[in-house]
């Protein structure tokens, strides 16, 4: 028989194993997050346990606002009345012919046999809050599951594209922004055509026109705009203006800075679109396909 | 049992609810809707911290980890994150408790401050590790903030276990 000490001052495990064992399970649910995505049933509960202390926080902050927004002084009222005005009788010229144009449109693309691009639904949704991950570049907004919003929708405001919803919550989203180190966004420069893909250039709030041919036709100032090639974002949405060019002999592409058009400081209001429903499967590339025929062999042999 | 010779009041016994509502209220500090998060001091850390060191057989590393997921999974930051961070903060704050508690509040802070940075350097590296990008110096002024404030929490989350202060001459304490 094995002696047994009475548990006068038992502690449990010794404080090292403790640590251990936590450090471990930490390290397990980084890994599942950021290699392999599996941890999002983990966050969807835990994230689900702390919304009411969102909530808690957010509701007086909102009340506050929205009887601050009650008060609104006559004079504010009246200038931006005014103001809306000039630019709705700016704006009727334009209006006018759009219609026209995108009959025209519409037409000229049935006659090259090109899918025919349908207007996308869009929901309208406020920022709530800057995320709070110093580490990104993300934003929160108040629309969520509950008003069908998917991850991989485009988020806009009134001057161009603000980012991308990459994580849905029951009653919010979040939306990392163009300027998110891990961010691309396929455009192309409006003078001149010319497709590239942009990078977000993390914490100082620019872009970069990554792996452009150092003679590639950019010039300071040039207008990118989205190409609609990947379905996600509609074409022609403004993205970002070109900034500044290094071109160096020693690289084979030229360091190209851009500036976003939209900034979330300015507007509260956001616009999230839907995906395009009937986007064709991309094509299984060879590689890929030889890759998950090597991953199924040895399963096989099981 | 103090280096200063200032008179000490005997506490208390903690109450434990106590303590769940000061640590919940510190991660609603954390959970408000801040424009700018650089330089905010990580209330939870700090409030965590401080049980971990007055109350060190109350506060554990397991509540310490499950305070860190809360906070991931509120932030949106990469899960495992902060409660990898927070587990070794409460564990170097348990193995300090013996010594910190010998000095006076502003020099308990100077023991608080590496503490606090080793919990954001820790972060640091694991979400460098992760892709994300260095969020600037500002982000270390969070720390130093939270220490500053170790003195003022120190007195707030005593309170209630404060004796009320009835003199009696013929008592020695």
């Amino acid at each position: 028989m094995d002696y047994q000490p009475p548990p006068f001052f038992s502690r449990g495990p010794a404080p090292l194993v403790r640590l251990g064992f936590f450090i471990s399970l930490a390290f397990l649910l980084m890994v599942l997050d950021a290699r392999f995505r599996y941890a999002e049933s983990i966050r969807q509960t835990v994230a689900l346990l702390a919304y009411p202390m969102q909530w808690a926080v957010l509701a007086p902050i909102e009340l506050v606002s929205a009887s601050a927004d009650f008060f609104t002084t006559q004079v504010a009222l009246k200038r931006d009345n005014d103001m809306l005005k000039s630019k709705r009788l700016q704006d009727a010229k334009d209006l006018l012919t759009l219609e026209a144009l995108r009959a025209e449109n519409a037409q000229l693309r049935r006659l090259l046999e090109a899918r025919e691009r349908l207007p996308r639904n869009s929901t309208l949704a406020e920022i709530l809050y800057a995320g709070r991950d110093p580490f990104s570049r993300k934003i929160v907004i108040d629309k969520g599951r509950q008003q069908d919003i998917q991850e991989g929708q485009a988020v806009i405001d009134d001057v161009g594209v603000i980012g991308q919803v990459t994580r849905v919550y029951p009653l919010l989203a979040e939306v990392t922004l163009i300027t998110d180190k891990e961010q691309r966004i396929p455009v192309e420069i409006v003078r001149n055509g010319l497709r590239a893909i942009i990078y977000g250039g993390g914490a100082a709030g620019t872009l970069d026109l990554s792996y452009t041919a150092a003679n590639a036709d950019v010039q300071a100032d040039d207008l990118l705009v989205t190409s609609g090639i990947d379905g996600t974002y509609p074409p022609g949405l403004p993205v970002a203006r070109v900034s500044r060019i290094e071109r160096d002999a020693a690289y084979a592409f030229a360091k190209i800075t851009c500036v976003p058009t939209s900034g979330t400081e300015q507007n509260k209001q956001v616009l999230v679109l839907s995906l395009e429903a009937n986007l064709p499967p991309p094509p299984v590339e060879a590689e890929t396909a030889a890759k998950s025929a090597k991953q199924k062999r040895p399963r096989k042999r099981e | 049992m103090r280096l200063d010779d200032r008179p000490q009041r005997i506490l208390l016994p903690v109450n434990v609810g106590f303590m769940v509502l000061s640590l919940a209220l510190a991660l609603l500090f954390n959970l408000l809707p801040w424009r700018d998060v650089s330089g905010l001091p990580d209330m939870a850390a700090l409030v965590l911290t401080f049980w971990c060191v007055h109350q060190p057989r109350k506060m554990g590393i397991g509540a310490a980890w499950m305070l860190g997921l809360i906070m991931d999974a509120a932030n949106g930051a990469l899960l495992g994150q902060h409660a990898f961070a927070y587990s070794v903060l409460a564990f170097a704050a348990l193995g300090l408790h013996r010594r910190i508690l010998w000095f006076s509040p502003w020099r308990q802070a100077a023991h608080v401050l590496p503490l606090l940075l080793g919990c954001q350097v820790l972060m640091l590296g694991v979400r460098t590790i992760a892709g994300g990008v260095f969020p600037g110096l500002p982000y270390f002024a969070g720390s130093m903030i939270g220490a500053a404030l170790w003195p003022t929490a120190t007195f707030l989350l005593l309170q209630p276990q404060r004796r009320p202060e009835s003199v009696d001459e013929n008592r020695p304490i």
